[in-house]
């Protein structure tokens, strides 16, 4: 049976080209980047390269890149570190109802700690933060600004330059300057994600999106930005996060990141055209309606609420014709209950209960999509037939 | 990519992949809707009595894989037995008959227990 995968946005496979580039660190250079002989400088001096590709990419300077396990910890070291690192009264925090998890528990934790008081702003229907409420939400007291560049669920993507703009305008006058976090995970392979340009002071970001492995992720610290490290220990990444640097991991998202940002222009068209010609396949389907933003939206990311059917129930389906997708329907979040996204985008328990998610990759062809397009409509009418009627 | 065989017990996905008694009987002498208003499954029952026994059951489910294969195998378990058996089905059974479920989806065969409980109840009420 063939197998599509279309689920990019969860995960991606190693990179060939990546996987080349750090095989051999795990063995043939294997050394400690923090010792002084030749096994620890050759690693060093990889660690440094890759700490330069990533500095390239985000048009960031190489000291403002440090390293860590994935974007989660990047998160939680840029929101808790800053906190701590400000020295202010009860400092406060505006975020958005639609950030991944990594953000919303990190700042409950702060709240529940009573470190920090935060603002959660609504989104529109189309998951869109506006830069006026952000505006609005400022108080002499607010040190961060953490908004995500493209949402992993419905694909929008959020004003993260105008909100720079007003940040950059808002600190003109202000003793107390406000600090601008964006997760850009799902951002950094489709669109430009130059610091300076987007006015961030602190960028997160994870290497399993971007054909790096599992398991590393940066974290960009504009210069100035007072960061407590949340880690204790060694004196590694520029001593914010202490450990023994993930060499092999590390050289892999160096060489991921320049891959991926170097191919980007062609990338973006191909992969846009690709789930425009999905999106239009999808919405052939009676009664199935696209989240998201309809233009202002990531180019690997198509998203669905199917009236009448379930998200898991559509998951296993389609996984018994090899397609793999997700859904944020609350039967497939272990937590029963329905995504935070599209809650706060106005869906309704039971709309979301029929969410579906797929997200493309480098690897996917037009004839992939086109048998998505071909089962889909037998697994959505096979559930609806299952389906009590008049509901 | 997923495999739902890692989630779902072999006789889960076999009741997902070909439901038993999956549709509506016209004039059922018993029937009942029930909602999990949590997650958003939603199930229906049908029943014929016969000689105080369920000669036949139709099951109507919109839900996740664990939902159709308890509403599946209830259906299966009741079909042919007295009233008062069947009343005495509980979530366990039903789970156990499938072969378990993993503990987030139990909440599915308590539906189905219910559906069954409210459909018998529907039939009493009629009569």
């Amino acid at each position: 049976m063939r197998k599509i995968y279309l689920d990019n946005a969860a995960t991606t496979p190693v990179d060939p080209e990546v996987f080349a580039a750090m095989k051999p660190y795990f063995m043939a250079r294997f050394g400690n980047a923090s010792t002084p002989y030749s096994w620890g400088q050759e690693a060093r001096k990889a660690v440094d390269k890759s700490r330069e590709q990533v500095a390239k990419a985000l048009g960031a300077k190489p000291k403002e890149i440090i390293f860590t396990s994935c974007a989660t910890e990047s998160i939680n070291l840029a929101h808790k570190g800053l906190v701590e690192g400000v020295n202010s009264q009860k400092p406060h925090i505006i975020t958005s109802q639609v950030e991944h998890r990594a953000v919303l528990e990190t700042c409950k934790h702060l709240e529940k700690l009573g470190m920090a008081q935060v603002t959660y702003l609504p989104v529109d229907k189309y998951g869109l933060v506006k830069v006026a409420d952000v505006e609005k939400a400022i108080k002499p007291e607010t040190v961060l600004v953490s908004v995500m560049y493209i949402n992993n669920e419905a694909g929008t993507i959020q004003p993260i330059k105008e909100i720079g703009g007003l940040l950059a305008k808002v600190n003109q006058s202000r003793d107390k300057r406000i600090y601008f976090h964006t997760d850009a995970t799902q951002a950094i392979q489709y669109l430009d994600c130059n610091v300076d340009k987007l006015g961030v002071d602190l960028l997160s970001l994870s290497g399993h999106k971007l054909y790096a492995p599992k398991g590393i992720g940066v974290l960009y610290i504009r210069k100035g930005t007072p960061l407590v490290r949340q880690q204790d220990g060694g004196g590694q990444e520029y001593r914010l996060r202490a450990g023994t640097e993930n060499v092999p991991y590390i050289v892999a998202l160096g060489k991921a990141i320049e891959l991926v940002t170097k191919g980007q222009r062609d990338r973006v068209t191909k992969t846009q055209r690709l789930r425009d010609r999905l999106i239009k396949g999808v919405l052939k389907i009676p009664d199935v309606e696209l989240t998201g933003h309809p233009s202002k939206s990531a180019p690997h990311i198509a998203s669905f609420v199917v009236k009448g059917a379930e998200g898991e129930s559509m998951l296993l389906l389609l996984s018994d014709k090899g397609v793999a997708a997700s859904s944020g329907s609350a039967c497939t979040s272990g937590l029963l209950k329905p995504s935070h996204v599209l809650t706060a985008m106005g869906y309704k328990p039971q709309e979301a209960h029929g969410s579906l998610r797929f997200s493309l990759g480098k690897s996917n062809t037009q004839e992939e999509i086109d048998y998505v397009i071909k089962v889909l409509p037998g697994v959505i009418k096979r559930l609806r037939r299952m389906a009590p009627k008049g509901i | 990519m997923a495999d739902f065989e890692e989630l779902y017990s072999k006789k889960v996905m076999a009741h997902i992949r070909r439901p038993k008694n999956m549709g509506e009987i016209k004039n059922p002498d018993g029937v009942a809707t029930v909602g999990n208003p949590v997650c958003g499954d939603i199930m229906r029952l049908f029943i014929k009595v016969k000689n105080n026994k369920i000669s036949d059951i139709k099951f109507q489910t919109l839900g996740c894989g664990a939902a159709i294969a308890t509403s599946s195998m209830i259906t299966t378990m009741v079909k042919g037995k007295p009233l008062s058996e069947a009343k005495k089905i509980t979530k366990k059974a039903i789970a156990e008959a499938l072969g378990g479920l993993p503990p987030v989806k139990m909440h599915c065969s308590v539906l189905a227990a219910d559906a069954l409980h409210k459909a018998i109840a529907d039939y009493k009420k009629k009569r």
